[in-house]
């Protein structure tokens, strides 16, 4: 039996701890959270990722224009880095909401993608980056999923135990691109989504749409990807385009009930988001700037 | 599981030899080992802020942080603010501005200050808003807190 916790000081090292049975923790902010809630005990064996850095802490420039982001790079880094603000600017957005300034902190990437939330505020915007994500292990070969690939249900992923999500890979973008991600929410910080959606589009050189992608939080199993949006190619970014999305986005929907919000309410809002959300990937496609994150822009929780 | 793990942490400088178990919380180790009591318990659930401390001075909420995840770290909490008898401006600006009533939020909001401005040194009113949003006050209406730590901000050169 592996030591209950162990540091590790190398990929290799976790790789072998998750091959003999532990789990990883890297910031803990899903893991020790939820087991002093009570929503399950910590894991018997815990091998902590949060010190290989060298390793997995880095965002880089590939020379083919994708973006490589190492899973412990954290929320803070992710909503400040340039690259990633210019380039990915959806997961910047969704990287901004996240808890207070301590868990941006403490809170990586890797962690959101793989405790698997359906309100994860990293998900939608990485649907509709097209991100993958690379998982490693100590017995076979890297394994690249597509994150509908990844994602199976609140919490439940196709990762085996003993695969390490070691990074994500998001692909070069196209001129004249754009994206944004939204949230509804009550109270502008240590917030869950009430809803929230992700749009991504691309523009001809007269701003008509070439492609678009939208993704919805917290209104299915899984962080939804919305389909029947290639249909869009072609026409202008006006109102009519913004009520279909609005529409396919709430009929696709399939939320719950909860304390939070009625199955109507959330159909409805998450149409809402999804409008805003490409209503500001359009904005920025043309070269207008607008901040991160954009929750406040677009008439969410704006200061009176 | 409370196997019992042996490590260093060093908090306000000083290094500490902790024997604590495993699943440990930071905030635990801090007031009944370290013995340093002016990081507060408020929810227990990562929600309030009081039990904020900086890990290489970065804020952590101490309460949902396991104690072990520092080892060989730098740990900094109120107590490691002040030089000798004088107060740090963030301290001595509360005081000036009110903004400590009970005082129960008033460690974990110095901290989360102290985090901003080392990262902000001239923080907008928007960004004091933020960089304290982790942090919850039940009696002072949070603008006397406001104004404190724009008033620190503002002296610092
Ligand atoms: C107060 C508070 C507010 C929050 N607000 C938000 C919010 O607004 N939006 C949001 O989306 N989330 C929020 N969260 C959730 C959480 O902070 C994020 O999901 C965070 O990104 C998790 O990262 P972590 O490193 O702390 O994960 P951990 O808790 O360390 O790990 C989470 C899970 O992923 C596994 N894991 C971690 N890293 C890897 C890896 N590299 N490979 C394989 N498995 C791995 C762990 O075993 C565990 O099952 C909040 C949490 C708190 C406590
Ligand atoms: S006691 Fe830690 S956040 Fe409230
Ligand atoms: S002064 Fe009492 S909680 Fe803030």
């Amino acid at each position: 039996m592996s030591a209950s916790f162990l540091q590790a000081a190398s990929v290799d090292e976790a790789l072998a701890a998750l091959d003999a049975g532990a789990r990883p923790i890297a910031g803990g902010t899903d893991l020790v959270v939820g087991a002093r809630q009570g929503k399950a005990p910590l894991p018997a064996a815990l091998v902590a990722i949060d010190r290989l850095d060298d390793e997995l802490g880095s965002i880089s420039d590939n020379p083919d224009g994708s973006l490589t982001i190492g899973s412990l790079v954290n929320h803070l880094r992710l909503m400040s880095e340039p690259l990633v603000v210019e380039r990915a600017t959806a997961l910047a957005d969704g990287a901004a909401l996240i808890g207070s300034p301590a868990t941006r902190n403490v809170g990586t990437i890797g962690g959101n993608v793989m405790n698997a939330s359906p309100a994860m505020d990293t998900g939608a915007a990485l649907a509709v980056l097209g991100a993958t994500v690379h998982l490693r292990s100590a017995s076979g070969p890297d394994r690249i999923l597509e994150l509908d690939e990844l994602w199976t249900g609140p919490g439940t992923t196709t990762a085996r135990p003993d695969e390490l999500c070691v990074g994500l890979s998001l692909p070069a973008r196209p001129p004249r691109s754009g994206s944004a991600y939204l949230r509804l929410e009550y109270r502008r910080a240590m917030e869950i989504a009430v809803v929230g959606a992700a749009a991504s589009i691309s523009l001809s050189a007269d701003n008509l749409v070439e492609t678009v992608s939208i993704a919805l939080t917290a209104v299915a199993p899984t962080i939804l990807a919305v389909e029947g949006t290639a249909a869009l190619a072609g026409r202008a970014v006006d109102t009519n385009l913004l009520d279909q999305v609005a529409a396919l986005a709430s009929e696709q929907a399939r939320p719950i009930a909860d304390l939070r919000a009625s199955e109507r309410y959330r159909r409805h809002t998450v149409g809402v988001m999804a409008r805003r959300a490409l209503e500001a990937a359009a904005e920025r496609a043309q070269g207008i700037k607008l901040g991160v994150p954009v929750n406040r822009n677009k008439g969410i929780g704006v200061s009176l | 599981m409370n196997e019992k793990l042996s490590y260093q942490v060093t908090v306000n400088g000083v290094a500490f030899d902790v024997d604590a178990d495993r699943d440990a919380n930071l905030l635990s180790l801090l007031r009944d080992q370290v013995g340093l009591t002016g990081t507060k318990q408020g929810c227990d659930d990562c929600e309030c802020g009081a039990c904020m401390v900086l890990v290489d001075g970065r804020p952590v909420n101490s309460c949902s942080y396991l104690a072990v995840q520092t080892g060989g770290r730098d740990v900094t909490t109120i107590e490691g603010l002040a030089e000798d008898d004088e107060l740090h401006p963030i301290q001595q600006a509360m005081l000036d501005h009110a903004g400590v009533q009970c005082g129960f939020c008033t460690p974990g909001m110095i901290m989360s200050a102290h985090a901003l401005l080392e990262t902000t040194p001239k923080p907008s009113i928007e960004e004091i808003r933020i960089g304290l949003s982790g942090n919850l006050c039940r009696c002072t209406g949070y603008q006397s807190i406001l104004n404190a730590i724009g008033s620190a901000a503002n002296a610092a050169d």
